[in-house]
């Protein structure tokens, strides 16, 4: 551990603490004078009049004193540096947590719907975070695995849901065919994006797919005659059980298992659906890993020079990092459709995309758990501090600094082997390369 | 010095080869042969063009004129500056490393080694969907994938650490992983740019070992950019000298040691000699 002696030892005289509080306080009060101190509001007469708060400026100035001193006597002068000292049993006892939290989630994921059965509210929120889940895996494999930095992501899970919405309701194809179908389109627009980029890395790589997801959305929009502009489609079929619709009719689902008919069947069959979803896209990562396309991902994200000087074609490489992500992407899009029952090009911003990656950074790139524990935070937690309002913007923007302080390379970081001779160790964060911009391009 | 296991058919013959980058000249009009079980080292100061000459062999660059005549012992000829990209690796089945190691550091040594045998293990895999299915047939040419991984790193004593992230081997660790990463792509003719840069004395010696072991069981023709004489003289049976991207000298090592060119142009000469030098040199 790199200077480990200016954690231990912050060795600041106080006089010197309160130079640097004093210089930090005089920043605050130029910052805040104008944003606090001022405040300019209707009078009476319907004339602006200014008004001054001094007092909460005072507050503020105070506050950010007190704050700088304390730092600068716990921490000393220069950045603080978090992380690095762990004591020695955090990370054995963060292993054998890790070792049970995959089970864990998983019955808690599957007893969700029996635990909470009446309780509509925690299976729709059950059902969005897997739909993040899910997203965050395919996300995943562009990103975490291939090393390619996509801010588009959300263009093929519009993809995915206006091809199950438009096969559906034009030409009334059941769920399940839908979905392959929708699969494979998505796909194919991931082929689509994949060509024009191929040479592109980092920064570049990330602008285009940017604008990829603006493109599509815009086409959304304004292709009125097939996608319903900004009206969007709605009546899209709901998904039946196999043929059986979850109905108060004779031949519905509830009758014919002799059950009393609920709303929530649908729901729960909804949030298995999507579980079964995304463990089938958890499944086919872990797999697509051990193969050599896998391995061919991740060693083109570690170095893509390397890679051809081993006759690995990294255009195909690429496109196939492309086609399977967006793949599940799609995926998970008819099943965002069909859950809904209308869909609009609203629902498919900027926003969106920012919110998977968020997901896939945070979780830690290329980490199965990692991600899946970030999307529960990011989606679950952001629903609990509903109650804040205004303030949960605030809180999230902290959490999202505080993490990236703490762990600059999300919550799980480190590598696993895909095979080994002897035993198996984990790669540490540090060795593993990450969608970055440079990196090894030529 | 003696070239066991070799006939004089030539693997890699070099012809009128220019490569020029705006009005620079790295290379001009380069012809040598290199024949098939020899180890040819490319020789020269800095900036002489050698990396340039190694980037159009494999297919990094794509030269401005010249021909690239490759030809397996069994079968097939390839024209190299035909192959671009990851082909020439893949058809042509030349390998190669890098001045600057290139290795994929947050895999590990294994994972390395299993990564360049992508090739034959993606026909293996059906091309993903007979692996996704686990079928037998892939597991069996993994199991081979890593048998042969485990062979090549028993030769280069990198056994111990095989399940170590790549990145954290030592300098010379990761010299002896990237020639065993080449080795396992089965070459037919293996590209080494400078392998025993910042090697010791000892590690230097134990790299001469493992090259003439390649050469000599493996029948695997060798073409070696070298700075390090001690490497060049003692294991090179041919050895091309490169000035300024021209081709100043051209035979066994011995020739070589008393050329008078090579001399000046590695020492430099006095000045008296200079013209005289210069003149013959062609400069």
């Amino acid at each position: 551990m790199p200077d480990k002696a200016s954690h231990t030892a912050p060795s600041i005289s106080v006089a010197d603490a309160l130079k640097d509080a004093a210089l930090a306080a005089l920043v605050a009060f130029g910052l805040f004078f104008l944003l606090i101190g001022l405040r300019s509001a209707q009078g009476p007469t319907g004339a602006l009049e200014v008004s001054t708060r001094f007092t909460d400026l005072a507050m503020v100035v105070g506050a950010v004193f007190a704050g700088a001193f304390g730092r600068a006597m716990i921490f000393g002068r220069g950045p603080i540096r978090f992380g690095g000292e762990m004591p020695s049993w955090v990370a054995p006892t963060l292993a054998v947590a890790g070792r049970f939290a995959t089970p864990a989630l998983l019955i808690f994921a599957l007893l969700v719907p029996v635990l909470f059965f009446q309780n509509r509210y925690i299976l729709d929120l059950g059902i969005l975070v897997l739909t993040y889940v899910m997203l965050g895996w395919g996300l995943n494999i562009v990103v975490g695995l291939a090393g390619l930095l996509d801010l588009g992501y959300v263009a093929f899970y519009a993809v995915g849901a206006y091809s199950y919405a438009l096969l559906a309701t034009n030409f009334e194809l059941s769920f399940w065919i839908c979905l392959p179908l929708a699969g494979i389109l998505a796909a194919f627009a991931g082929v689509l994006l994949g060509f024009p980029v191929l040479r592109l890395r980092g920064d570049y790589l990330a602008i285009v797919t940017l604008a990829f997801g603006e493109i599509v959305r815009l086409v959304l929009l304004n292709w009125q005659s097939v996608t319903g502009g900004p009206n969007g489609i709605s009546s899209i079929p709901r998904p039946s059980f196999f043929g059986l619709p979850f109905n108060n009719e004779d031949g519905g689902f509830a009758a014919t298992f002799g059950l009393e008919f609920s709303s929530t069947h649908r729901i729960v069959f909804l949030f298995y659906l999507i579980l079964a979803l995304a463990l089938i896209t958890n499944w086919a990562t872990l797999r697509l890993r051990r193969l050599p396309v896998g391995r061919a991902w991740e060693a083109m994200r570690e170095d893509e020079i390397a890679c051809r000087s081993l006759g690995i074609n990294t255009t195909t490489t690429k496109l196939t990092a492309f086609a399977i992500g967006a793949m599940f992407g799609g995926f998970a899009g008819s099943f965002f459709a069909t859950r809904q029952g209308f869909i609009s090009p609203e629902s498919f911003n900027f926003g969106e995309s920012a919110l998977i990656l968020a997901i896939v950074v945070l979780g830690g790139m290329g980490s199965q758990l990692g991600v899946a524990v970030a999307a529960l935070v990011m989606i679950a937690g952001f629903e609990l501090f509903r109650e804040f309002q205004a303030y949960r913007m605030v809180v999230f923007g902290l959490a999202m600094v505080l993490i990236m302080i703490w762990r600059p390379r999300g919550l799980i970081s480190t590598r696993e082997p895909s095979l080994y001779l002897g035993e198996k160790k984990i790669i540490p964060a540090s060795l593993v390369g990450e969608a970055r911009s440079g990196g090894s391009g030529s | 010095m003696t070239a066991p296991m070799t006939d004089d058919a030539p693997i890699l013959i070099v012809d009128h080869l220019s490569m020029r980058f705006g009005g620079l000249i790295a290379v001009d009009d380069l012809s040598f042969v290199a024949k098939r079980g020899h180890i040819t080292a490319l020789i020269g100061p800095n900036g002489a063009g050698k990396t340039t000459v190694f980037n159009c062999i494999t297919g990094f660059y794509k030269p401005t004129t010249g021909l690239m005549r490759l030809a397996h012992p069994d079968r097939g000829v390839y024209y190299l500056e035909r192959l671009l990209n990851f082909r020439v690796a893949k058809l042509a089945r030349v390998a190669r490393t890098f001045q600057n190691i290139r290795l994929f550091a947050g895999m590990t040594v294994l994972e390395n080694l299993v990564v360049a045998q992508h090739n034959t293990l993606m026909v293996a895999s059906g091309f993903t969907f007979a692996g996704l299915l686990g079928l037998r047939t892939y597991r069996k040419a993994e199991n081979a994938a890593v048998d042969k991984a485990r062979y090549w790193l028993e030769r280069t004593n990198l056994l111990a650490r095989a399940d170590d992230a790549a990145g954290s081997l030592a300098y010379g660790e990761q010299r002896r992983l990237e020639i065993a990463r080449a080795m396992c792509t089965d070459p037919v003719l293996l590209c080494l740019d400078e392998p025993a840069a910042g090697l010791n004395a000892h590690e230097s010696a134990e790299l001469n070992e493992l090259l003439k072991f390649i050469q000599r069981e493996h029948h695997i023709s060798i073409l070696l950019i070298e700075h390090d004489m001690s490497v060049v003289m003692q294991i090179s049976d041919h050895v091309v000298v490169l000035d300024y991207g021209v081709k100043i000298a051209d035979g066994t090592p011995d020739e070589i040691r008393n050329d008078p060119k090579v001399i000046a142009a590695y020492l430099g000469v006095e000045d008296e000699e200079v013209e005289k030098v210069g003149a013959e040199v062609g400069l």
